[in-house]
């Protein structure tokens, strides 16, 4: 039954949308967090989305339907903003502060984005459910 | 007498199958709308449905020989096509235009729902013939 299927597929895009979600938050809460150095610094982190390959053998004649991993989280290899502030008690010795290259903007639409993919899914769950249901009911009525 | 489920039921029950698999295909894309580089895929429904019916009367099944021999029951191969874009270039590679698979999975649900509707309209019939206690 093939409608069972589509439980898995959203169901692993929801989790891919949750890690999305995850890394921009994790991107707003660290936008100002300042070091000295660049190796310490934080830098935007983005999950790589993947589709998700049927396992052979596993899966039934008929079922093509693709879901999504998330392959990996790659860190943006953007400028870090390096800024002069020699009596910021993080400043190395030249006086410099390293700021994160995350774009709180980019991030918040990105969060809207994800929010909004995740809500998809969760009808597209709602939908097969109520279709089952209705398979279910079949000849009582 | 016999009743014959086979005709009675007609081509809905095939029918249902089908749209069960495009709902399927269909999550698929919407849940790969992200997905650098994936190509939004639909059924081809009327080549889809002659095959659920081949399937059904059991003609496109391989001819086994011997035990050792793989059932080679042909699954829904070649009904699946690639969506052509609507936007020729999103910059990633990814062809899901989510307004439109999200309304062709409703249209879907409502069609199954249809084909659902006609299923149970059978049965009910075939219940009052069964039952003849109508007055």
């Amino acid at each position: 039954m093939s409608l069972f299927r589509i439980f898995d597929v959203a169901g692993s895009a929801m989790s891919a949308q949750s890690v999305r979600l995850n890394t921009t938050a994790s991107n707003l809460a660290n936008a100002d967090s300042v070091s000295s150095s660049v190796d310490e610094t934080y830098r935007a982190r983005r999950p790589v989305f993947a589709a998700m390959l049927q396992e052979a053998g596993s899966g039934q004649p008929g079922s093509e339907a693709v879901g999504v991993q998330v392959q990996g989280i790659v860190e943006s290899d953007a400028p870090l903003l390096k800024e002069f502030n020699p009596n910021h008690p993080m400043a190395d010795k030249d006086g410099f502060i390293y700021k994160p290259n995350v774009n709180p903007i980019e991030e918040m639409a990105d969060m809207i984005s994800a929010s909004r993919s995740y809500q998809t899914n969760v009808q597209v769950a709602d939908t097969a459910k109520q279709m089952l249901l209705q398979t279910l009911r079949l000849g009582k009525g | 007498m016999t009743i014959s489920f086979d005709k009675a039921f007609g081509i809905h029950q095939y029918t249902i199958g089908v749209r069960s698999q495009r709902a399927e295909v269909l999550a698929g894309n919407i849940a790969n709308a992200d997905t650098p580089g994936y190509k939004a895929q639909d059924l081809d429904f009327s080549s889809a449905l002659s095959q659920a019916q081949g399937l059904q009367s059991g003609t496109t099944e391989l001819m086994r020989t011997n035990n050792q021999h793989l059932a080679g029951a042909s699954a829904m191969s070649g009904t699946l096509k690639y969506r052509v874009p609507l936007q020729a270039d999103t910059g990633d590679g990814n062809t899901v235009d989510l307004q439109q698979e999200r309304s062709a999975f409703l249209e879907n649900g409502l069609e199954y729902q249809t084909s659902l509707e006609f299923l149970n309209s059978k049965i009910n019939g075939l219940l009052k013939a069964l039952k003849g206690d109508q007055v």
